[in-house]
């Protein structure tokens, strides 16, 4: 018998303006054992499934349409009190956050011990004893010991494990994992992974497995389900779903996997559902005072950085102490190449780039632009540099139009102003492909996508030499990050700009980048011609970073372009 | 014309149409405002021209006419024969006046306050923040009869009831600032982190700058929830003041003013020289304060 069966589910969340169908009769099953994958954009609905199976849908959603039933049970239906029976019990679910997901105030005993007894009949005695098998289980080391420890001492692999732990307290029959690794590093991220695999056959547990990533569906699902706005519009084995999509949006949504393997031109868009906006470079670049490039010659010079920031202050100077975000690091970026900076979190290339950009006073070493050190040039140095940040939410201020977040910075180092400046603002927001109405609105009135338009506009807006991408498409989906890196990777070679490009995604670094620095807890590992680097890495940490990478074998090969 | 339909069609004016309290409230204080501003206008009588008044009109009660025009006192009048409803309206411009100057002052030292120390952070935010806890053990009311103390020293006796609104709203001005520094403070610890701001730092923004044109604007939603709270706080305080007798002079009667005067005769039988400007006050104080209320839980998405 089918364990989960959802069938023709529909569900709204009714607003005072319109009424928003989030999933629309939707179809999925789940066998014991099996991990099936959901796969999709954000907003497609993929984690409203997860909800409703659940019974948490926030409000006002609700399920308007449609049964879901557990071995042949119908679920929907059931009442509150019935729910939270089920939940926890029958059906449990693991976050993205495990920051979140674990309560700080109590210990990993009390939680696992609470569950455990909420839902099974056992004696205090042999809630301990199950509970400290279950750390094992999942590959916490020393458990009896580690137990009694608070979430915050745990790092975020182990609080997942931990997260995985507690879903696993009361033998649950459905697991309901919502981007379980997203918020985690590819290192641990593969862990976790492999620990859910292996829990899913050793128990016959089914897995919902929801992501936005095609690397891990590659990798982990047995079956997959591609939803897109709502509606389900492929499903069926991982391998041939993945190998031979017969939709169009699968096939152009695995299409814009940027590749490990190969390098191309340009990356692969998805052009289903017409959103595709046209980005002209060329008319930029013709009127653009574009710099000479000298490609042997370095535009930076940066020797024995260090950053420092206090862990714990006191008003005497030697009782303080100091966390090393950045040791020693030296390097050049040469004019015109797009440098790139690879390393887990906490490894310190955001901070390399915030002291590059000024944002940040460094402790050591010295930053040399064009022969000089930066921190003497001020706003003439500041004229020729910009940043596009990671997260297009928040890096443009929600209460200023458009047009003046594009003006703010020629404005201020007074390039333009009047008229000339309107114009500039317009040509560049035609640029983006927005249109210059566009200029009158607000922030919030435009995706994550367009945003990073918007952005991209504001770091045009002074016509800079150096541009610092901070992981510029972590925010975004696959498809709008195929776009977006199109467009850096067109300006850089139209306008002669060069980059710095910092991202945890090793393989869209392989395509955007000339040079690559490794990082690990502040300090370079290996700095190497990109092509040198995937293809004989010389360090051990390169080499395990680079073996963590999604295998995407099984994936259709991308089009060529 | 769009701009008022895109105001009118916000979430925010959508849940007032659809709040009765809200409604409710907005009308009384409309009401109120409205009757203070054209006072000279409305009222029946001038209460600051003694030659309009007349002793042998003294304690009418409500609704009683005047003894030599025939004319009602819809509210009745005082021992000097002064029409209540017309000082109520008078008393209300004193009032309101200091309540919003208060709420002004305090808001600008607040917000500046608060800006510079979530801004800047270090010893400037230690310093300003220690001041606010300092003020904060203070009750407002000590704070402000300490001031108007001083300045009464310092006044010649000449000027002192022109002084005395002045003194008033610094007193009460300077007893507020420090939940609007408190909150701008926390709000502006949140902002400085998000990359819009970095994105000013990069092209080299003043510090200033950036506190002014980008943190500013975003952090004042829940200001402007404490404003309208501290108003009604304000105008209490600026009411209990005067009926101390440190605030507004009898030749300028606020609302307190008018009820120490009225609360001498209360238990002589003439209970309206008390009763009316005392509702005045509670409704005045109640609406504007479920107006906050209503401005918080609207401006607050978590609770939508």
């Amino acid at each position: 018998m089918t364990l989960l069966d959802i069938q023709a589910l529909s569900v709204a969340f009714p607003t005072r303006r319109q009424t928003f169908v989030a999933v629309d009769n939707a179809d999925l099953n789940v066998e014991p054992g099996e991990i099936h994958g959901l796969v999709g954009e954000s907003g497609a609905g993929k984690s409203t499934i997860g909800a409703a199976v659940m019974g948490l849908l926030e409000r006002p959603g609700r399920i308007t349409d449609g049964t879901i039933s557990l071995q042949g049970d119908a679920i929907s239906g059931l009442d509150r009190a019935a729910m939270q029976a089920l939940r926890g019990q029958r059906i449990s679910m693991i976050f993205q956050d495990p920051l979140t997901s674990l309560n700080p105030l109590f210990t990993v005993r009390e939680q696992l011990t609470e569950t455990i007894s909420t839902h099974l009949d056992v004696t205090d005695a042999e809630a301990n004893q199950r509970a400290i098998d279950l750390l094992t289980r999942v590959g916490i080391p020393e458990p009896e010991l580690r137990i009694d420890q608070y979430p915050h001492q745990f790092s975020g692999g182990m609080r997942q494990r931990v997260v995985i732990a507690l879903a696993l307290c009361s033998e649950p029959e459905v697991i309901i994992a919502d981007e379980p690794t997203t918020a985690l590093d590819v290192s641990i991220q593969a862990q976790i992974l492999d620990l859910i695999k292996e829990l899913a056959r050793e128990r016959q547990v089914g897995v919902i497995l929801i992501t936005h990533d095609m690397g891990v569906i590659a990798d982990t699902t047995d079956r997959v389900t591609v939803m897109y706005q709502g509606e389900v519009v492929e499903s069926g084995p991982t391998a041939q779903v993945m190998g031979d999509p017969k939709h169009e949006y699968t096939q152009s949504l695995i299409a814009a996997v940027p590749r490990p393997t190969v390098k191309m031109h340009r990356f692969p868009q998805v052009s289903y559902g017409g959103r595709e906006t046209a980005f002209a470079i060329e008319d930029l670049a013709r009127n653009w005072d574009k710099p000479q490039v000298d490609r042997a010659k370095p535009l930076y010079q940066i020797e024995g950085l260090t950053k420092r920031f206090l862990k714990k202050g006191s008003l005497i100077p030697s009782q303080r102490q100091f966390m090393t975000a950045v040791d020693r690091v030296s390097f050049d970026v040469m004019q015109g190449e797009v440098f790139g900076i690879v390393g887990e979190s906490g490894s310190g290339k955001s901070t390399i780039a915030r002291m590059i950009a000024g944002l940040y006073r460094s402790d050591g070493g010295s930053i040399r632009f064009d022969g000089q050190e930066t921190h003497t040039l001020g706003d003439d140095y500041r004229r020729q540099i910009q940043m596009i940040f990671q997260d297009p939410y928040s890096s443009l201020n929600p209460r200023m139009r458009v047009d003046q977040i594009i003006a703010e910075p020629a404005k201020h180092h007074g390039i333009l102003a009047g008229q000339a400046l309107k114009d500039r603002v317009d040509e560049l927001l035609d640029r983006v492909g927005l249109g210059k109405e566009a200029g009158l609105k607000f922030a919030h009135e435009f995706s994550g996508g367009q945003r990073q338009r918007i952005s991209i506009a504001r770091a045009l807006a002074t016509q800079p030499r150096f541009l610092i991408c901070d992981e510029p498409t972590s925010a975004l989906d696959v498809s709008i990050q195929a776009q977006i890196l199109n467009i850096l990777k067109d300006l850089q070679e139209h306008l002669n700009l060069t980059m710095l490009f910092i991202s945890h995604d090793l393989p869209v670094v392989r395509q955007m980048c000339d040079r690559v620095m490794v990082m690990r807890n502040g300090q370079l590992v290996e700095l190497q011609e990109t092509e040198a680097l995937f293809a004989k890495p010389q360090q051990p940490y390169t080499q395990e970073l680079l073996s963590l990478m999604p295998r995407l074998d099984a994936l259709k090969a991308a089009p060529s372009v | 014309m769009i701009r008022m339909q895109v105001w009118w069609q916000s979430d925010v004016m959508w849940s007032f149409r659809h709040s009765p309290v809200a409604l409710g409230s907005f009308i009384v204080v409309a009401v109120l405002l409205l009757g203070a501003v054209f006072a000279p206008l409305i009222a029946p009588h001038d209460p600051f021209n003694p030659a309009t008044l007349n002793l042998m009109n003294g304690f009418t009660a409500p609704g009683a006419p005047n003894a030599f025009t025939g004319e009602t006192f819809i509210l009745g009048t005082d021992d000097q024969g002064r029409d209540v409803f017309s000082t109520i309206l008078y008393g209300m411009r004193i009032s309101l006046f200091v309540g919003f100057a208060a709420v002004a002052l305090g808001m600008l030292i607040g917000i500046t306050a608060g800006l510079v120390a979530g801004y800047r952070g270090g010893w400037t935010e230690t310093i300003i923040m220690r001041v606010a806890d300092v003020q904060l053990t203070f009750p407002a009311i000590l704070v402000a009869m300490l001031i108007f103390g001083i300045a009464k020293g310092f006044t010649p006796v000449e000027y002192r009831n022109e002084m005395a609104i002045w003194v008033l709203i610094i007193a009460i001005g300077l007893s507020d600032w420090v939940q609007f520094a408190r909150v701008v403070r926390g709000a502006t610890l949140v902002e400085k982190q998000k990359e819009y701001v970095q994105a000013a730092q990069l092209i080299g923004r003043s510090g200033f700058a950036i506190m002014l044109r980008h943190i500013l604007p975003n952090v004042m939603s829940p200001v402007l929830v404490i404003a309208t709270i501290s108003l009604a706080l304000a105008i209490i305080a600026e009411a209990t003041l005067s009926f101390l007798g440190v605030g507004a002079p009898p030749t300028q009667p606020s609302l307190g003013t008018l009820i120490r005067i009225g609360q001498g005769f209360l238990f002589s039988g003439e209970w309206w020289i008390l009763f009316f400007p005392a509702c005045t006050l509670l409704a005045l104080a109640l609406s504007v304060n479920l107006l906050g209320d209503w401005l918080r839980d609207a401006l607050n998405p978590k609770l939508r």
